[in-house]
């Protein structure tokens, strides 16, 4: 079943054609990973599914994404981000302690009882596999912690707003292999209750976690399929190009 | 040759380094060497505890607390109108302008910091007065009118430093509050304002200084009465407007007074800028 489908879209910067008429459905609880070497349009179109993209005054886009049958442009946008959560490139908790993190999300969307905030907090850390690191310094500066601690706080406080759907755009480039291995893991295991979408520079990641993977360049998405079928007998002969390293 | 000149160039730039740093060694010294002989004359805190003025009786009564008051009372009122309207402006020109109006809007507040201060007096005095006195019941020379026209005069101070501490604020905290679905107003003042706490503070801290310091101004529009002060509805002076008023004809001790009142005023924005470094130094760390 499709989460999130993707129409006739296109995305410009200025005179800069960023995306051309892409078209994809996004299956539910998979994760979908968008590979293609830099600026082929990945991230713009992350960007674009949870509206990130309205915060760049040169981006106008046309055609339509639709999120459960409803087109995003025609969500409240809180609303939108509130049930598609974002995890970004490098690791960016608030200068705050990691509760105080975790509980800005709810917090915003009206959540003021202690008890339920504790839960919240408390549960998200364990979907993440954080709490039994920090369990004891929960009320400590989120900033105290490591890199790959750090990500995994930001994918708890994505956790905390219970989103639907769950973009992270590159995740793991900032982070030590060991980092990302927790990360790949734990994206597995939420995968059952959550819709995830990964830009990955890494091939070797989108191979190992995903279900369907794009392949994206110059704007174009290139090839869309089962991530086995794409990176085994890549129908097109650009995608075969790239991941048997020609280019990229 | 070669190296001598470059020595000359050296010490010529050591020079400028020390001459700044002599200059204030210099006006401590000879401010603190006259100042301070009041203080043995009526006592340290006779003088600043004393509730009297009044210079030229007999006998004398040399008590400066009706200007210290002043002084805190102005400043608190500018601080606290100037203070919000300032951060928020701050806010305004890093988040909501375009980059045309960002510059057209930067250089009239840079352009405010730049007018005398006896004009924004003159401004005080024909349009605050008159629209205090029609306001409320009073003659409109008072503690309120000078408060609000400091709070104009360090709108510059505060704006300036606020916005360089809201922009040293990364970028990816403000993206990843609306992130969660967030809204704009929500994420800047929960997320990004917390983060430039200290720099904000900073700023509200030199403002605070700038209206303590401020004298040509406030004296045109502050009543200037040396009484304890009655209300912020009532006349009252500073600490600068004391001094100010009174120089030109002062001898003797009611000058040493004058000279004691100066350092007094010196010894608070000392105070003022030891906080604000404190401050300061605070951001750097973290």
């Amino acid at each position: 079943m499709s989460k999130i489908k993707i129409k006739d879209f296109n995305l410009f910067y200025d005179n800069f054609q960023g995306l051309k008429n892409i078209n994809m459905n996004i299956e539910e609880n998979k994760i979908t990973a968008f590979i293609g070497p830099s600026g082929c349009g990945k991230s713009s179109l992350l960007k674009s599914i949870n509206r990130m993209n309205d915060l760049v005054d040169s981006c106008v886009t046309n055609g339509n994404i639709y999120f459960d049958d409803k087109d995003i442009m025609k969500t409240d946008v809180t609303q939108l981000r509130k049930e598609i959560g974002m995890v970004f490139q490098n690791p960016n908790p608030f200068p705050m302690s990691i509760y105080n993190n975790i509980a800005y999300g709810p917090r915003t969307h009206g959540i003021k009882s202690k008890e339920e905030l504790d839960k919240i907090v408390e549960s998200s850390l364990r979907k993440a596999a954080l709490y039994d690191e920090v369990k004891d310094s929960i009320h400590k500066s989120a900033l105290k912690l490591s890199g790959g601690q750090q990500q995994r706080l930001c994918i708890a406080r994505a956790l905390a707003i219970e989103p639907e759907v769950l973009l992270l755009d590159e995740p793991t480039s900032a982070l030590d292999p060991i980092s990302t291995l927790k990360i790949e893991e734990l994206l597995q295991s939420l995968k059952d209750d959550y819709t995830i979408v990964i830009v990955t520079h890494n091939m070797q990641q989108a191979l190992r976690i995903s279900d369907n993977t794009g392949f994206f360049l110059n704007g174009e998405l290139i090839e869309f399929n089962e991530t086995d079928k794409l990176f085994t007998f890549p129908e097109n002969e650009k995608t075969e190009n790239y991941i048997t390293g020609r280019f990229g | 040759m070669k190296k001598n000149k470059s020595d000359l160039i050296r010490y010529l730039f050591f020079l400028s380094a020390i001459l700044s740093i002599a200059l204030i060694i210099l006006i401590s010294f000879f401010l603190f060497k006259e100042g301070t002989v009041i203080f043995k004359e009526v006592g340290f805190l006779n003088f600043i505890l004393g509730k009297d003025w009044s210079p030229t009786n007999t006998p004398s009564s040399f008590g400066i607390l009706p200007m210290i008051l002043g002084s805190l009372y102005i400043t608190l009122i500018a601080i606290l109108i100037g203070g919000p309207v300032g951060i928020i402006t701050a806010v305004f020109l890093v988040y909501y302008t375009k980059d045309k109006h960002y510059r057209f809007l930067k250089s009239i507040i840079n352009l405010m910091a730049g007018i005398p201060s006896i004009i924004y007096g003159f401004f005080g005095m024909v349009v605050l007065v008159p629209a205090v006195r029609y306001l409320f019941p009073s003659n409109g020379n008072s503690i309120l009118t000078a408060g609000i026209l400091l709070s104009i005069m360090i709108l510059p101070t505060v704006i300036n430093l606020s916005e360089v501490a809201i922009r040293a604020v990364p970028r990816f905290y403000y993206e990843g509050a609306l992130a969660l679905g967030s809204s704009k107003e929500r994420s800047i003042f929960k997320v990004v304002l917390p983060a430039a706490k200290s720099g904000v503070i900073s700023s509200l801290i030199l403002g605070i200084g700038r209206a303590v310091g401020e004298t040509m101004a406030v004296v045109m529009v502050a009543g200037n009465q040396p009484r304890m002060p009655k209300g912020i509805f009532k006349g009252a002076r500073t600490l600068t407007t004391n001094i100010v008023m009174e120089m030109s004809y002062a001898s003797g001790v009611h000058r040493n007074a004058l000279i004691g009142t100066a350092v007094v005023l010196f010894m608070i924005i000392l105070i003022i800028n030891l906080v604000f470094t404190i401050f300061k130094e605070r951001n750097v760390n973290g």
